[in-house]
């Protein structure tokens, strides 16, 4: 139903949107102290007097959140500065325990990046900016419907750290930005950073939305929308602002700069409570943390250290096995792990467009039946490339093939030796085979006679009875022969 | 022996290792002492917590026959703590209803250093509320007063911590400063106060007031006392990232420096015309022993001495209405419920904070909101780099050692300083120190009707050895004069 509100304005108006995405970083401690960033754990239980802000306690920097920040900014093409700032962003709530928020303001780690999120109909990129990355704590938790009549707070979440990154307004519409939040996670899953998992608040979004009429360069003005807790919700509440903020405007009314909050049960935006926009936070540098330096050769030496990234990758995929289509190469660089598993099993088998077919088909059915990730998938690539090389010596028959697959996959098993135990390899031994014709023959009779009597074009039918009666395993290739053999005579 | 607390520390420290004394009777020495004099409320009020059965049972850990533990440099010291460094064992409450009965479950680094060296924490000390005042007036739990003249105050906002050690309740004694806070109560009270390097003593458990003024200081009874103290909880700590790795040499060595060839700067600015010509005599005295020692003594200038109150007025309440933010009643502390988080906010915090430190917040927030910062925090703190580079540049000019007045006065009357700008003056000369971050210590030069002046050396950063150097020169060379 919004789909067609939003749908309604679009030839008239269009959507502006720039996005500010938060994503932990996958470090073992907290960025100020020594707790705990596992997830999931009794509430309040990894703390300490930093993280509460026990009278008395001061910050220290953990290096490996900066280490994994750097590394953030440097995949998304940023620059980073060998000196940044980390400064207090004041503000009172419950849930951060020090009444500010240790974050960086005027002095970001990371400024100037940029993403392609896609191609336009021409082939050009559609290319995000990205104004800036900068390191921060995460704050707590209120949990206000669990207790009546009283919020609680669990402060494991308090100092959990973060890198915020912020895009230009480059963002048009809602599938833009879809794309551009999918491209981020896959460049950070890349990177390693970070789990990027919406479901457990690894990854959150707030947009900036603004409407104009189409053909005009000058901005509206914008609201910003929070608590969207999925893509999909993502996409929805950008469209419910859309349409809404087109209304005004096509009415000759004026936006109101405010924050919003996305319910996605009534999909619905609505203003926040407090107005967060007049909010001053008197930002100023942290005088407990010294401004944060970074020297030169550690940032070449993380650059050196990057891993290949999506783009790169489907590149070299491209470059390297031409065979593939497009469609292959995006599915197969879908995440990190299964490129790298798709690599090993072509590699191993020498034949790219086969673990290809393999990977789309096979692969995907069984990680998604039996609900594995690649990373844990019961089958090894070592396994699964020996089984297509076995496939192509003609030691197994494709269906057979299948099968294997199957039980590898059930139990983990390497593919000769199911094989074996099943009886599943290709038998060529005549004396096997001319058993089987001969049974074919008398049970069925009226076909052996004419065929035997040179109606030759019985020969697939009576093919097919002796793999039946083979259960897959006779060759068919010299089961042709002694079949031919018999009309011969 | 009559006294052990007659005993400096580390004498006593010896005497207990020889067996002549035990820590068991230093503790009890320090608690009759509290009882004598009136350290706790109803009198002098010096004293917030007091735990005699803790005190007694690290007694006896002191005295057990070990003589690994025997030769720690501090065991069996009895020594006082002002109330807003932490510690586990008493409340840390720093002189405010809003953290009354708060008893920290860490012990701040230089208390655990203290500790880890044998030394007995006795005592909490009283102190302006969240260390914001010069007076020791501003305490929730009611005024100090001056134990050499119980109608005037001993100083703040350490004033306790001053007032025990002039008591003869500990040696030694942890304070804080942010602008003069130790040694000014050390200048009124007629002992040692010692202001270390920014970064030399680790913050970690001192309760922040303004994060890159705020200090951890020493009381000694004498310069011994002191150079005792600051040599053992001085050093790099991993949980202040402000702590420096410098090293830390004996600043106790420093009794056998000489002054010959030592330079002692004499900064104009802290001599103004309208100087109590009294504390001016004294402090020419004093000089003029220094130079009999050995020491050359040079007119110098810091010329933008006179912005230093106004830069510090506006950086520490900026720091501190941040600082201070954490004080919301949710987790800890007093709590004054509301119809709503809002109200539940705003009647703890009216309730929990005195005038002053509302006074200071409503100040600091004021100067970082926006369209005032760049006029306040962002000028205030170019000022403070032009006053930094005011002693960076006499320091580099051949000046060892600056020699000033500590206070512009002595002790004043309790109630005298209703204007609270007028007790910011009292500042003057020691808050510099804290804004450029070099070391600075006040010793006794000598009395005015009875009451004690004090006279300041600022070295330059991590050179407090230096300075120490002429304390022990001029505490020997002044002798009993000292006390005239």
């Amino acid at each position: 139903m919004t789909t067609v509100a939003a749908e309604k304005w679009e030839e008239k108006f269009e959507m502006v949107v720039g996005l500010e995405v938060h994503v932990h970083l996958k470090t073992k401690t907290k960025i100020f102290c020594r707790c705990s960033t596992n997830f999931g754990a009794p509430p309040n239980t990894n703390t300490c007097p930093v993280c509460l802000a026990l009278p008395g306690a001061l910050p220290v920097l953990n290096d490996h959140a900066v280490e994994l920040a750097i590394r953030t900014g440097l995949a998304l093409g940023c620059g980073i500065e060998t000196s940044s700032i980390f400064a207090r962003k004041n503000y009172f709530y419950p849930d951060l325990p020090k009444g500010y928020q240790i974050s960086q303001f005027d002095q970001p780690l990371a400024r100037n990046g940029r993403i392609e999120i896609g191609a336009r109909l021409d082939g050009s990129p559609i290319t995000i900016r990205i104004s800036r990355a900068h390191m921060e704590e995460d704050a707590g938790k209120s949990i206000h419907d669990r207790f009546p009549g009283a919020s609680a707070v669990d402060l494991n979440r308090a100092g959990v750290p973060l890198v915020e990154i912020v895009s230009e307004p480059d963002i048009r519409g809602s599938e833009q930005a879809e794309a551009y939040v999918r491209v981020l996670k896959q460049i950070l899953e890349y990177a390693d950073v970070s789990d990027v998992n919406m479901e457990e608040g690894s990854l959150r979004v707030d947009a900036n939305i603004s409407v104009r009429k189409r053909g005009e360069s000058k901005l509206g003005t914008r609201t910003e929308i929070k608590n969207m807790n999925s893509i999909s919700g993502l996409v929805r509440a950008l469209q419910v602002e859309f349409a809404r903020q087109c209304a005004v405007v096509d009415a000759g009314g004026k936006i109101e700069q405010q924050t919003m909050l996305y319910d996605a049960d009534a999909n619905e935006v609505r203003p926040a409570r407090s107005k967060e926009g007049s909010h001053d936070y008197r930002y100023f540098p942290d005088p407990d943390l010294p401004p944060l330096v970074i020297p030169m050769e550690r940032i070449d030496r993380i650059r050196s250290e990057l891993p290949e990234l999506p783009k790169a990758r489907r590149e070299r995929y491209r470059r390297e096995h031409k065979n593939l289509t497009d469609y292959d190469v995006d599915v197969l660089t879908a995440n990190a792990a299964m490129g790298d598993y798709f690599e090993q099993v072509a590699r191993q088998s020498n034949d790219a467009k086969t673990a290809a077919n393999w990977m789309l088909g096979e692969v995907f059915a069984a990680l998604k039946s039996t609900n594995q990730s690649i990373e844990h998938f019961t089958v090894r690539p070592a396994d699964l490339a020996a089984l297509l090389n076995m496939v192509r010596d003609g030691v197994v028959s494709h269906s057979a093939a299948k099968q294997i697959f199957g039980k590898m996959v059930a139990t983990g098993d390497r593919p000769t030796a199911i094989a074996e135990r099943d009886g599943l390899l290709k038998v060529s031994d005549d004396s096997a085979l001319v058993k089987w014709i001969d049974e074919v023959f008398s049970e069925h009779p009226a076909e052996a006679e004419r065929f035997v009597g040179g109606e030759k074009r019985l020969q697939g039918v009576l093919v097919g009875y002796v793999m039946k009666q083979s259960k897959g395993s006779a060759d068919p290739k010299r089961v042709n022969q002694l079949l031919a053999e018999r009309a011969a005579k | 022996m009559t006294d052990v607390l007659e005993l400096p520390a580390s004498s006593l420290q010896m005497a207990i290792q020889a067996g002549k004394a035990t820590a068991r009777r230093a503790v009890d020495a320090s608690f009759d002492r509290m009882r004598d004099v009136g350290a706790g409320s109803g009198a002098l009020n010096i004293l917030l917590y007091q735990d005699r059965h803790d005190a007694l049972a690290r007694a006896i850990e002191c005295d057990a026959d070990s003589a690994e533990w025997q030769a720690r440099p501090l065991n069996g010291v009895p020594v006082v703590v002002k109330d807003n460094i932490a510690t586990s064992v008493m409340p840390t409450s720093c002189g405010s209803r809003i953290l009354e009965g708060y008893v920290s479950p860490y012990a701040a680094t230089a208390v655990q250093k203290l500790t880890a060296a044998g030394a007995i924490v006795v005592a909490k000390s009283n102190m302006d509320e969240f260390a914001m005042g010069s007076s020791t007036e501003n305490s929730a739990f009611g005024p100090a007063k001056n134990p050499i003249a119980p109608d005037r105050v001993p100083g703040g906002s350490s004033g306790g911590s001053a007032a025990a050690v002039a008591a003869g309740i500990a040696r030694i004694a942890l304070g804080s400063e942010t602008g003069g806070s130790v040694r000014q109560p050390a200048a009124f009270c007629g002992v040692v106060g010692v202001k270390p390097t920014y970064g030399r003593v680790s913050r970690f458990g001192l309760v922040a007031f303004a994060s890159s003024l705020d200090h951890v200081g020493v009381f000694g009874k004498n310069v011994d006392d002191a150079a005792l103290g600051l040599e053992t909880i001085s050093g790099l700590d991993p949980l202040d990232s402000t702590s420096a790795a410098e090293p830390v040499p004996s600043f106790r060595d420093a009794a056998h420096g000489g002054l010959t060839g030592i330079v002692i700067g004499k900064p104009k600015e802290y001599f103004p015309d309208d100087l109590d010509p009294r504390i001016r005599e004294r402090c020419d005295a004093a000089l003029d022993r220094l130079k009999s020692l050995g020491a050359e003594v040079r007119d110098v200038s810091l010329p933008h001495t006179k912005l230093a109150i106004e830069v510090y007025y506006i950086i520490a309440p900026a720091e501190a209405s941040s600082n201070l933010a954490r004080f919301d009643g949710v987790r800890y502390g007093c709590r004054v419920d509301g119809d709503g988080l809002g109200a539940m906010y705003e009647a703890t915090r009216s309730n929990g904070f005195g005038a002053e430190v509302t006074r200071r917040i409503l100040l600091g927030t004021y100067v970082l909101s926006a369209g005032y910062y760049d006029a306040y925090y962002r000028k205030a703190q170019q000022v403070r780099g032009l006053i930094a580079r005011d002693f960076a540049k006499v320091f580099s000019s051949g000046v060892h050692l600056l020699f000033t007045p500590t206070t512009p006065t002595t002790a004043f009357p309790l109630g005298s300083k209703a204007d609270p700008y007028e007790m910011y003056l009292s500042d003057i000369f020691t808050c510099t120190a804290n804004l450029a971050g070099v070391p600075a210590m006040s010793v006794p030069i000598g009395r005015i009707d009875g009451l004690p002046v004090g006279g300041q050396f600022i070295a330059t950063h991590f050179d407090e050895r230096q300075m120490f150097v002429a304390a022990f020169a001029l505490e020997r060379a002044l002798g009993a004069d000292a006390l005239k």
